[in-house]
């Protein structure tokens, strides 16, 4: 098993690539079915952004450990038009109906981990990780 | 890849087979409108076992089936939804209050069958 792996992100097909590529990786670090669940459609959410906002960007897959614990890392970065208000695009939209819609609160409750950066222009890079939970 | 669907008397039956793209999941949706107009379909089973997410694209892309198909007069039941993904939806904030879901195939023909079928009679003539 890799350590780290990296799925260009091109097109609808590629988020497919990096879901499954995570459920390898995290599957040998023996995460449960349900996390890896959680974790293949946290990756389907913020890649998609990638494709539908930015065009094209990357997802970088890697082992991390925190003593005796273990996670996958995914790292998913582009060069697009960034995020304005980062205040509002954490707002959930499915319950409030604000919200900008790019899914991130609902991503944020599907993993452990959860950083946000982006400037507008900048472009993003948000970073998850889930941990097993051994 | 193309999700199979299949005509089985009044219903159709949308099989899908793997991991969906998002163009896929679109052409599901323009090919199951198109069918439901060519059979006069009066109910579709979309059949999502096989799925190991359902994001919020996939999510909204069922709703939209399930919406534009009642708008046609077929009701759509979607089955299948695997319990670790039920769970990812729940978590992700999925609302899918308005669709109607059963548990496999079988349930979703059997609901499907109950609504075309009028009331039994209670008198027992």
């Amino acid at each position: 098993m890799a350590d780290e792996v990296r799925v260009p992100i091109r097109s609808d097909a590629d988020v497919v690539t990096a879901r499954s590529e995570a459920r390898s990786m995290g599957g040998g670090l023996g995460l449960s079915g349900t996390d890896l669940t959680l974790l293949a459609t946290a990756i389907s959410e913020v890649a998609r952004n990638v494709t539908t906002y930015a065009g094209e960007g990357e997802v970088r897959l890697r082992v991390v450990a925190d003593g005796a614990r273990r996670g996958v890392e995914v790292v998913c970065a582009d060069s697009g038009p960034g995020i304005a208000d980062v205040e509002l695009a954490m707002q959930d939209g499915y319950t409030t109906g604000n919200g900008l819609g790019l899914g991130l609160p609902g991503t944020r409750r599907l993993v452990d981990d959860f950083d946000l950066r982006t400037a507008p222009g900048e472009g993003t890079v948000i970073r998850l990780v889930k941990w097993s939970r051994a | 890849m193309a999700v199979p669907i299949l005509k089985q008397g009044p219903f159709l039956i949308a099989s899908i087979q793997a991991a969906l793209t998002d163009t896929d999941v679109l052409r599901l949706q323009d090919d199951v409108m198109a069918q439901v107009g060519r059979y006069r379909s009066r109910g579709i089973v979309v059949d999502v076992t096989a799925l190991d997410v359902m994001d919020s694209f996939v999510s909204r892309s069922l709703r939209g089936i399930a919406h534009m198909t009642r708008l046609r007069g077929a009701e759509t039941v979607i089955v299948g939804i695997q319990p670790d993904v039920a769970f990812a939806m729940v978590q992700l904030g999925m609302n899918f209050e308005d669709v109607h879901t059963a548990l496999d195939l079988e349930e979703g023909l059997a609901f499907l069958q109950a609504k075309l079928e009028p009331e039994p009679d209670a008198s027992g003539g």
